[in-house]
């Protein structure tokens, strides 16, 4: 268990004249969830089907459980799950019927097949829409039917390419409680999202934005990272106050929150709170630090450095 | 033995699907009922009742058989009787009939003297009922015939004794077994070409190719249920050909099983290939009409292929159709036998398995 599960070193993915992903290195432990965080667009589906074996890389090198992809990628087919972004079961075969075609094209027996599909339609509380056809179930129930089909073989490694964008924010909660239950027995998962609060429950995330890995770490330590950076500002009139702010060099980014502005200073601000008292003066505005969220994370990471 | 069981579970698989999508169901069962009515009832060269008068002189009892024969071909429809030549001709011109058959008063002496028995009088002006009536001057009397000679053109033959019931005679003969080609070329093609390509479409390849599957395995399980689909129409078509059309089955039914697999292999491998080129199911399905148009004008179904110039002969030898147009006609009407078939069947024995070796090479587990 020492090698870890996936093992990137400058990976590139070109398109043509587009550079979908541009020289990522990448470290996924086992037994954890690994996070891509960014926009559409960011080259987290084009990474994820490169690490799959499904593309082949332009340039560098992968190492998916200890083999090297794309070479080796029949070998690690069985040990790998992949749930793709766009359903891609069968929408005219009921649940039973993708589960049993999956597990036999895994290579399942007859029983063992059995038996899994038992426990995983329990446990993803399949049991009524068991000869539902996949296609009149509501986009959850697609969602825990998908899991449970790329979970079905027991993979060692689960890719799980945005699998709650098309899902409403309580079964999203218990997807999740999902995703950590099959850590516990072992599983590595790599998740992508464009959600912050996905995110900030994945044990380790990687920032990427326009194919270039721009931050990654475990959420606390990216946060603790912008400490002392982020100011809260209370007070009248913030639409014009963000605008004066923004016009401040030091200043990387402001957005309103309700009753509040945020503010995200640039590195190297001393007394962030000082410096923003004395350039805003005379607004009889409030202004203090703040925790600095996974949000303020990913505009820091995300902002191209010359803009403010 | 996984891999058996991996071809299995994708056959499953896609029977199951087959038996859901009710259109593609209801085409394998109407495209061959359709294409069989149309071809053997509408598009029928053979002419039947054409409106005759009889002008029997003789009144004798052969002037009686006669034209009970004439009339039992169910060629022509008898409409009318005349005591005069001039009359019929009159009737004739008014388009009142479109032929007469006249019986000259000496026919007794006639028959006996083996001379021609009587004279047709026919509206040349319509060509297919021109020489439907002249097929009829050739027919056998069962006397000892003369010919009926001198329509107002023609110049009168002499009797010949051949059978009136021959089977090339009648177009739907040729034509049931022709359209087991056609129909085969259009579902087999059409089926398998679309296959891969929807399961591209519709986003299923992307985990499919994830799994352990081999290309092999995914094509062989995918064409399997077609192979059924195809025996099932053949059925049907020859079914109805022998039950409506009464084309009666002359050969070995072992024989019959063979070529139909040997050609439903071929078109569904060629399907398949199609398959793994075309990008969406609208392009699959234009390639295969491409390979269908000259399947059914070229491989001898519409037009002899020995009446074909030698170019469009070259084109006819590269359609998996041609070779099983022969087969099947040969099978099903002459009763030949596999080895006297041998360089047609080898045809699309090999070409089945360069197009499957073809497709499974082209066919990627990637996205690339």
């Amino acid at each position: 268990m020492t090698e870890p599960a996936i093992h990137a070193r400058q990976l590139s993915r070109h398109f043509g004249e587009v550079i979908a992903v541009d020289r990522i290195d990448l470290d996924i432990p086992r037994g954890e969830i690994y996070g891509f965080l960014g926009p559409n667009g960011s080259g987290k589906t084009t990474t994820i089907r490169a690490l799959c074996g499904l593309l082949t890389p332009t340039a560098g090198e992968v190492r998916v459980l200890g083999r090297e992809i794309p070479a080796q990628a029949e070998e690690v087919r069985r040990r790998i799950g992949y749930m793709t972004q766009k359903f891609s079961l069968y929408e005219d075969l009921t649940v039973e019927e993708n589960m049993r075609f999956l597990g036999s094209i895994q290579g399942l027996s007859r029983r063992a097949c059995r038996q899994r599909m038992d426990t995983l339609i329990k446990e993803y509380d399949l049991g009524e829409l068991r000869r539902r056809r996949a296609g009149m179930m509501s986009g959850g129930q697609r969602q825990r039917l998908a899991l449970a089909a790329a979970t079905l073989h027991e993979p060692e490694l689960v890719f799980l390419d945005e699998p709650t964008s098309a899902v409403d924010p309580e079964n999203r909660r218990d997807f999740w409680e999902k995703l950590f239950d099959l850590v516990e027995r072992g599983t590595t998962i790599l998740v992508s999202t464009h959600y912050m609060d996905e995110a900030e429950r994945c044990h380790r995330l990687a920032i990427l934005e326009h194919g270039r890995l721009r931050a990654d770490g475990t959420p606390a330590a990216l946060m603790a990272q912008l400490d002392g950076r982020v100011v809260e500002i209370d007070g009248d009139d913030l639409r014009q106050v963000k605008a004066a702010a923004l016009a401040l060099p030091e200043v990387r980014s402001a957005a309103q929150q309700g009753l509040h502005l945020r503010v995200l200073l640039r590195a190297g601000v001393d007394d962030p709170v000082a410096l923003l008292r004395q350039r805003l003066d005379g607004r009889g505005l409030d202004i203090c630090l703040a925790r600095p969220s996974l949000e303020d994370v990913f505009v820091d990471a995300t902002r191209p450095e010359d803009a403010a | 033995m996984s891999a058996l069981t991996r071809i299995g579970s994708v056959t499953g698989k896609e029977f199951r699907q087959l038996s859901r999508d009710r259109l593609s169901l209801g085409m394998v069962v109407m495209l061959p009922l359709i294409q069989l009515l149309l071809f053997g009832y509408a598009i029928n060269t053979m002419v039947r009742d054409i409106p005759i008068g009889v002008v029997d002189l003789s009144g004798s009892a052969a002037g009686r058989v006669i034209t009970e024969q004439v009339r039992v071909t169910q060629v022509v429809d008898i409409v009318a009787h005349y005591s005069t030549a001039a009359q019929a001709e009159a009737d004739i011109v008014a388009g009142r009939i479109r032929a007469a058959l006249v019986l000259p008063e000496n026919l007794t002496q006639r028959v006996a003297a083996g001379d021609t028995v009587g004279q047709w009088l026919v509206d040349g002006s319509d060509t297919m009922v021109g020489s439907a009536l002249l097929g009829l001057r050739q027919m056998p009397l069962h006397l000892e015939a003369g010919a009926p000679p001198g329509a107002y053109s023609a110049q009168p033959p002499s009797f010949e004794v051949a059978l009136f019931f021959n089977p090339e005679r009648r177009s739907q003969v040729n034509i049931v077994p022709g359209l087991t080609a056609v129909i085969l070329t259009m579902t087999m093609i059409l089926f398998t070409s679309v296959a891969l390509v929807r399961e591209r479409e519709r986003g299923n390849m992307e985990l499919l190719i994830t799994t352990p599957i081999r290309p092999l395995e995914l094509m062989v399980g995918k064409l399997v249920p077609y192979v059924f689909v195809g025996l099932l129409q053949i059925t049907i078509i020859l079914g109805i050909g022998w039950g409506v059309f009464g084309v009666a089955f002359h050969g070995d039914l072992f024989n019959l099983i063979v070529v139909t697999l040997a050609f439903i292999g071929a078109s569904l491998t060629l399907g398949l290939l199609i398959s793994t080129q075309a990008q969406t199911q609208m392009q699959a399905m234009q390639m295969t009409v491409f390979v269908l148009l000259p399947s059914i004008l070229l491989s001898g179904f519409m037009f002899p292929y020995d009446a074909m110039p030698v170019a469009a002969q070259y084109i006819a030898e590269a359609l998996p159709a041609t070779h099983f147009m022969r087969l099947i006609r040969g099978v099903y009407l002459r009763d030949a036998q596999l080895a006297q078939l041998t360089p047609d069947l080898l045809w699309l024995l090999g070409f089945t398995v360069i197009m499957l070796a073809v497709a499974t090479a082209r066919f990627h587990k990637s996205l690339d």
